[in-house]
């Protein structure tokens, strides 16, 4: 059985330790009800539900989580978190597997969305705070998508709702050394 | 009552009619803000989304300036609202990762102080009396529906403000000023703004189905407390006719601030019309 033998080949018992403890919540609880899927507002686009997520976990299957689409598209809404009733931190799960996937550099299917992420904080690194209009520029370069939403943009500059020039905060600095000190600190 | 300010960086972009409305009731109400110095980005969701200690550093940057102060911190936006309070809730129940924190930031930080949304400060602590007291033009015959999203009542056990499914905050304050605040069900779901600018389609249909819920129960108009939400309810909604209020806007409006009309001139849907319509402007 050519397909058993390779799904066990996947199987990374340490992956659901690993889990755990980076999440620090106690996923061996969930029991399969479904609560958190059946209140997750994207759960039709995800590839796989977050129960399903879940039990991928306890089970060990590794790469398919970290290259699943579910784990970009949870919108970090905190619906799964305020409802589990095993008190599953749902979101610390995700937030836990998302940083795993980037650890690794697993690409994932939601490119668009680790790139609006990095190019947020590239941001934030830079100047201390949110610089929209670069921010959006810079995303629109990046992705290589000039032309969607360009007449809103231009809407929310008449509106001054964009601020023209970016400021830098005089502590900069000191965010630049937050960083530099949590770079690679699991 | 006086606070640390935290306005958060939509407040001095697309939510500038947030934060000067927010100040001008503040004023009114005599709710002292002081803005923190030199504050810095909560991380957001991409921080938590991308590394544990970098989004907990970057909010206790902020929680580590307003301690300095001394004061307690008024958030005004929900998502840095709930960064800031998570990485104070977990750094009181935990000394490990506290003292992590405190050596992350080269600050110290004792977790000493709360942090607490604005529209706690104003239902909680001014009260609803207080509020009725100065309401010098009610809001009669405006029909809205509150619309609360996600991180002003979720995750319950962090934000401790509200009831989580079926909160009333808003549409006890709305009532107090006059307005009827209509019950429906969209009150707590998710408008998908963390995917606003990247995923559109799956954005275009939350916030459909939303602005969906509420005319069909007659609302004339959202009112939110979220800069996030109210950016993306006003520019992913079709056909572009639901206005979406800031609660502050309509407390200054209903306290009769004469600046209340510069505030809404900067809506991506214009409340104008309809705020005629009632002789409220």
């Amino acid at each position: 059985m050519q397909f058993i033998s390779e799904q066990v080949h996947q199987i990374d018992p340490a992956f659901s330790q690993k889990v755990k403890q980076m999440a620090d919540t106690p996923l061996d609880r969930c029991y399969q009800c479904l609560t958190c899927s059946l209140s997750c507002p994207v759960a039709f686009a995800m590839d796989y539900l977050p129960n399903q997520i879940i039990r991928m976990v306890q089970l060990g299957l590794r790469k398919q989580v970290l290259t699943s689409s579910t784990i970009w598209l949870c919108a970090t809404c905190e619906t799964c978190v305020a409802r589990c009733p095993q008190e599953v931190d749902i979101l610390r799960v995700m937030d836990a597997l998302r940083e795993m996937a980037l650890g690794e550099g697993e690409e994932g299917k939601e490119k668009v969305i680790t790139t609006f992420n990095q190019t947020f904080l590239q941001s934030v690194r830079l100047l201390g705070r949110q610089y929209e209009l670069g921010m959006l520029l810079l995303l629109k370069l990046k992705t290589r998508d000039l032309f969607t939403d360009l007449i809103l943009g231009i809407k929310m500059l008449l509106k001054g709702k964009l601020k023209l020039l970016p400021t830098r905060i005089r502590g900069s600095k000191e965010i630049k050394a937050i960083f530099e000190r949590t770079k690679g600190e699991v | 009552m006086r606070y640390a300010y935290y306005p958060g960086c939509s407040l001095e972009s697309t939510a500038r009619e947030y934060d000067l409305s927010a100040r001008a009731v503040c004023r009114e109400l005599g709710v002292e803000l002081e803005e923190i110095a030199d504050w810095s980005c909560c991380g957001s969701s991409p921080g938590h989304c991308t590394s544990f200690w970098l989004s907990h550093a970057l909010a206790g940057r902020n929680l580590a300036l307003a301690e300095r102060e001394g004061m307690d911190m008024a958030v005004a936006c929900p998502a840095c609202f709930l960064r800031l309070k998570n990485t104070r809730h977990e750094a009181m129940a935990n000394a490990d990762l506290r003292k992590k924190l405190s050596e992350i930031l080269g600050m110290p930080y004792q977790a000493r102080h709360d942090v607490k949304h604005l529209l706690e400060i104003i239902s909680s602590e001014v009260g609803m009396e207080a509020i009725r007291d100065r309401v010098k033009k009610p809001l009669s015959g405006l029909r809205l529906a509150c619309y609360y999203g996600c991180f002003l009542v979720r995750p319950p056990k962090v934000v401790q403000f509200d009831d989580p499914e079926n909160p009333q905050s808003l549409d006890l304050l709305m009532e107090a000023l006059g307005a009827e605040a209509i019950d429906w069900s969209g009150k707590v779901d998710c408008c998908g703004g963390s995917l606003s600018l990247t995923r559109k389609d799956i954005v275009t249909k939350l916030v459909g189905e939303i602005v969906a819920a509420a005319e069909g129960v007659g609302a004339e108009a959202l009112v939110t407390a979220c800069p996030l939400c109210q950016v993306n309810l006003e520019s992913r909604q079709k056909g572009g006719k639901l206005p979406i209020f800031y609660f502050s806007e309509l407390m200054g409006l209903a306290f009769g601030m004469r600046e209340a009309g510069a505030w809404f001139k900067r809506h991506l849907v214009s409340p104008v019309a309809l705020l005629t319509s009632h002789g409220l402007l």
